[in-house]
């Protein structure tokens, strides 16, 4: 049977059980070609907890890189200099982009961005809760670009290899920009590090309050990640949250000693044995303290986005009356 | 908000350069055709990735379900004499 590219089929099931009923020969079907390596695309048959699970994150991802874009927007007209400025308009523009790529990948699913986004509106939708934290000062703007689009990086790297194919496909395109992101962040560390000492002063802060938000954005440890066996299990990641953030910090040290700024963990020590940097335990009252809707920022991050919403509404029913005058006017014309 | 909209969707296409074919790149929504060609522009080529962009409304596509590929393509396969290696040329002759 043919079938519509985008088929609503309205919205997901709450029923925590719904999938414990597969059809056994055909999730066993499924499973041999997850571990054939094959892509799962859109209208191929997946188990209802697969897809329920991809909605789940991917809407989560999508809202993230929308909400990102407050904390730095609230220094785009305060950019030191106009090469900064440029760089950080086209940054914060990309991460509008990088939330557009994410919701039209996880409208495959059958599913309405509306739903979604309304979902993140009503405050039911979780996002990343490092998107929680002030943006203090300017610093901050490197902080972020290095560290939070660098843990980013290190995330989304891993999901351009994930079983869906559209997030797979969006993954690769947000990684080529991610580069640019993370540079541009570095840069900024690496030019206030190098400057006067109230500006060296300025670069470190930055890095003590981003630091340990970082660490938390891969997500609780394996052993509280009750989402993580079935997503590995299903090839959506590949590898854990542990494993993913002890990679990031591995990359990360030698970056900060670099421009000789100092990482807050008075327990960070290499391992000669397993090449990794070890570090101290994350404060994970905080994180889900953040997670569950109690971060420094969490009501305004969402006041913020209801009010752009709002003030955008008598665009969006502007443009709809325009097209359905212009599409009358064309069929009186006919 | 009651009456709000989320415009319909769109199924972008982008050509990378001249010359090369249209390959799908994603989809957006617009309240119509010249909206959707711009957001394409704005949301799949802000790095010059394409020379021309088809919009499509989602709504006019029809597809091959991932169901059917066996028995739907299956007149293809059986064809082998539409393949040049069916065919027998004398050794030594170089047909191409």
């Amino acid at each position: 049977m043919p079938y519509q590219v985008h088929e609503p089929k309205g919205p997901t099931p709450r029923d925590e059980r719904a999938g414990a009923s597969e059809d056994p020969r055909r999730l066993a079907e499924f499973e041999a070609r997850i571990a054939r390596g094959e892509t799962i695309e859109p209208k191929d048959w997946m188990p209802e907890r697969y897809r329920r699970q991809l909605i789940r994150m991917m809407s989560q991802h999508a809202h993230s890189e929308v909400v990102g874009m407050l904390p730095e927007g609230n220094w785009i007209t305060r950019a030191p200099t106009l090469r900064r400025k440029m760089g950080l308009l086209a940054k914060v523009q990309d991460e509008a982009g990088h939330g557009l790529y994410i919701y039209c990948g996880t409208e495959t699913l059958g599913v309405d961005r509306n739903d979604l986004i309304q979902q993140l509106l009503a405050g039911t939708a979780k996002y990343s809760s490092i998107f929680n934290y002030p943006t203090l000062t300017w610093a901050d703007i490197g902080a972020i670009g290095w560290l939070v689009d660098g843990a980013a990086i290190v995330n989304q790297t891993m999901l351009a290899k994930a079983s869906y194919g559209p997030y797979a496909r969006a993954m690769v395109r947000i990684c080529k920009e991610e580069n640019f992101h993370k540079r541009q962040g570095y840069e900024i560390m690496a030019t206030l590090a190098a400057g006067t000492p109230e500006q060296r002063a300025m670069a470190q802060d930055a890095l003590n309050r981003w630091w340990w938000p970082s660490l938390m954005m891969f997500g609780p440890h394996d052993k509280d990640s009750p989402n993580s066996d079935e997503l590995l299990r299903w090839k959506v990641k590949q590898k854990t949250n542990d494993e993913l953030r002890q990679r990031f910090v591995n990359l990360t040290v030698a970056q900060a000693k670099a421009i000789n700024l100092t990482i807050p963990d008075p327990d960070l020590r290499y391992n000669e044995a397993t090449k990794n940097w070890e570090f101290g335990e994350i404060d994970w009252d905080e994180f889900w303290r953040v997670v569950k809707g109690d971060g420094p920022c969490n009501r305004e991050r969402l006041a913020a986005r209801r009010k752009a919403h709002d003030d955008g509404a008598w665009v969006r029913a502007a443009a709809e009356a325009y097209a359905a005058r212009h599409a009358s006017r064309a069929g009186a014309a006919a | 908000m009651p009456g709000d909209t989320a415009h319909r969707l769109w199924e972008v296409f982008t050509q990378p350069e001249g010359g090369k074919p249209f390959e799908h790149a994603g989809s957006v929504h617009a309240a119509d055709a010249e909206m959707a060609l711009q957001h394409a522009r704005d949301v799949y080529t802000r790095r010059g990735e394409a020379v021309n962009i088809w919009v499509v409304p989602s709504s006019a596509i029809t597809a091959s379900t991932p169901g059917d590929a066996g028995p739907f393509f299956e007149p293809g396969n059986d064809k082998p004499y539409r393949h040049p290696q069916f065919y027998k040329v004398p050794s030594g002759v170089r047909v191409f």
